[in-house]
């Protein structure tokens, strides 16, 4: 391979001065540990989430299973058991072994490729998120594009597809209630989301997200969510809405619909679309950490240079789990603070609301800027 | 009906209110005390007159107290209960009891719990006691015979001790026991 077609096709590549060899077996690498680690935190976000919830209600949640030979160490192995350590294994494992039922009158071509269409983009989106400064000489990013929030928005947005496809397919009153809410609810808020971040690129210069983090890394104020408050909170909302996460859980609102779009679903399907809310809770809590957080960056000791040694990158990566967790606590939290919302208000807080204030934040910072930073 | 709703406030507009309260409430049942009970475990505690799984009982002599009168059998609303009496030449190991059953079962899948049984015996040879969660693998598991009812029942503390004062008057009359 010369050097002009590896300078042309990737740009990347060339500043890095890599082959193409070391660049694909990195890229391999890398996609495979990110996938795995975030199906570890799917799976171990799906604890959480039952353990906090069981806390709020004044319930002590899964505190059962025990594996036979670490169950008997003395301390550690009934600590595990008590906090539910080995529950998402068999959790998984029931998945599995759960008879998958397709009912006679769905569509099922449709209701096959359903579940996989909502998870694929919800692993897709993490494809842009630098979780990491540096591993030895590599960047801990897997692609790090000069477009990444549009990518990351392009791809958020076929999610929507899986879940109107699910409701779609079902064949079903529930289902297709589901679907329908879910895409006038998600379109509505990514763009209010998407609005919401344009301030955030203006004052960075620069969609990649990479340099985002650069922007924040000096000082604690630098951090997005105090020069854009508003913003954040937007963003927040939406990711929230974008996520079907409680109070805008409307198109599963197992209360009225029974359980919307997943409702003719069973086993392992069943288990990819809940795979696929919790891995979208990942993201967009990695998105916000990026985005609003300052990334893997701390502005203290030094901490907002990329690492020179190997404990230092994974430290980074340390620090970019710890704020990607809070949030997912937060996703969590809040689903036991506030009851549905009605339809016509989540329409009316999407449209009305967010999305004006998203407008006038761009005239303002846009003003500001004009003002303040003309050079 | 016309319900009068006031207006809110710019400042509960907000929702912030709503979130402070929430996550207030929240918090202190994050950290209250749990309530789970760890079932099998510990068991719930019985309160007293619970109506639980109806049981034979014996009296302090180790005497079944049961007659075999089949009243429990004929009021038994679900017939749950089957007794096969000792006939006319009654049950050798019986003791000085009248007709002490030769078999007497429940069918506790059948069993409603209903305590007319115990309500109806004469004797006080059954009672309802605190057992509510019965298991068994097969249904014919949960066919209790007497010894089974006998042995879960144990010893009811009887204050009248009737076929010991029987057994008393029969010593006194000469009578063979």
């Amino acid at each position: 391979m010369s050097y002009l077609t590896t300078t042309t096709i990737c740009p990347i590549l060339a500043a890095t001065g890599a082959s193409w060899g070391s660049f694909a077996l990195w890229s391999v690498l890398k996609i495979i540990c990110v996938v795995g680690v975030l199906l570890f935190f799917v799976a171990y976000s799906v604890l959480a989430e039952r353990k906090i919830s069981a806390f709020i209600q004044d319930r002590v949640g899964p505190n059962r299973v025990a594996l036979p030979l670490i169950g008997s160490i003395p301390v550690l192995g009934p600590f595990l058991t008590r906090l539910g350590f080995w529950q998402p294994m068999v959790d998984g494992l029931k998945s599995f072994l759960k008879e998958d039922f397709t009912p006679a009158h769905v569509r099922k071509v449709y209701f096959w490729l359903a579940p996989a269409i909502t998870m694929i983009p919800a692993f897709l989106t993490v494809a842009v998120i630098p979780f990491g400064s540096t591993l030895g000489k590599q960047r801990m990013v897997i692609a790090d594009l000069d477009v990444g929030i549009l990518y990351t928005f392009g791809i958020v947005s076929l999610g929507v597809y899986g879940i109107v496809l699910a409701g779609y397919a079902a064949n079903s009153k529930y289902p297709f209630l589901g679907g329908i809410r879910s895409s006038a609810q998600m379109i509505s808020y990514e763009i209010s989301m998407g609005m919401s971040v344009i301030p955030v690129f203006m004052l960075v210069g620069n969609l990649n997200l990479s340099s985002v983090i650069t922007y924040q890394s000096q000082h604690l104020y630098q951090w997005l969510v105090f020069k854009q408050p508003l913003a954040f909170v937007i963003f927040l909302v939406a990711a929230f809405a974008e996520t079907n996460r409680l109070p805008f859980d409307m198109p599963e609102c197992e209360t009225e619909l029974v359980g919307g779009y997943n409702t003719e679903y069973s086993s392992m399907k069943f288990a990819l679309f809940f795979m696929g809310e919790y891995a979208n809770m990942i993201a967009s809590s990695a998105m916000m950490v990026t985005l609003f957080f300052g990334g893997w960056t701390l502005p203290w000791f030094g901490l907002d240079q990329p690492a020179s040694t190997v404990p230092g990158g994974f430290l980074h990566i340390g620090i970019f789990i710890f704020k990607m967790l809070g949030f997912m606590v937060f996703f969590i939290w809040v689903r036991w603070m506030f009851p549905r919302f009605r339809y016509d208000q989540l329409m009316n807080l999407g449209w009305q609301r967010f999305l004006p204030l998203a407008l006038a934040n761009i005239v303002v910072t846009a003003i500001w800027l004009w003002l303040f930073e003309r050079h | 009906m016309i319900v009068k709703r006031d207006k809110l406030s710019f400042w509960e507009r907000l929702y912030l209110p709503a979130v402070i309260g929430g996550f207030k409430v929240t918090l202190r049942h994050f950290f209250s005390k749990k309530v789970t009970m760890q079932y099998p475990e510990e068991k719930w505690v019985v309160p007293p007159g619970y109506r639980g799984a109806p049981y034979l009982v014996k009296d302090q002599e180790d005497r079944t107290k049961c007659v075999s009168c089949q009243l429990c059998e004929f009021i038994c609303p679900p017939k749950a209960i089957r007794i096969t009496p000792p006939g006319p030449g009654g049950s050798p190991e019986a003791g000085n009891v009248e007709k002490a059953p030769k078999e007497f079962e429940i069918n506790m899948l059948r069993c409603i719990f209903c305590g007319f049984c115990q309500e109806v015996c004469p004797e006080e040879a059954i009672f309802l006691m605190k057992d509510y969660s019965l298991v068994g693998t097969t249904r014919e598991e949960m066919i209790y015979n007497k010894e089974k009812l006998l042995a879960l029942g144990g010893i009811h503390q009887d204050k009248i001790q009737k076929w010991k004062h029987k057994a008393e008057e029969a010593k006194e009359q000469g009578v063979p026991l």
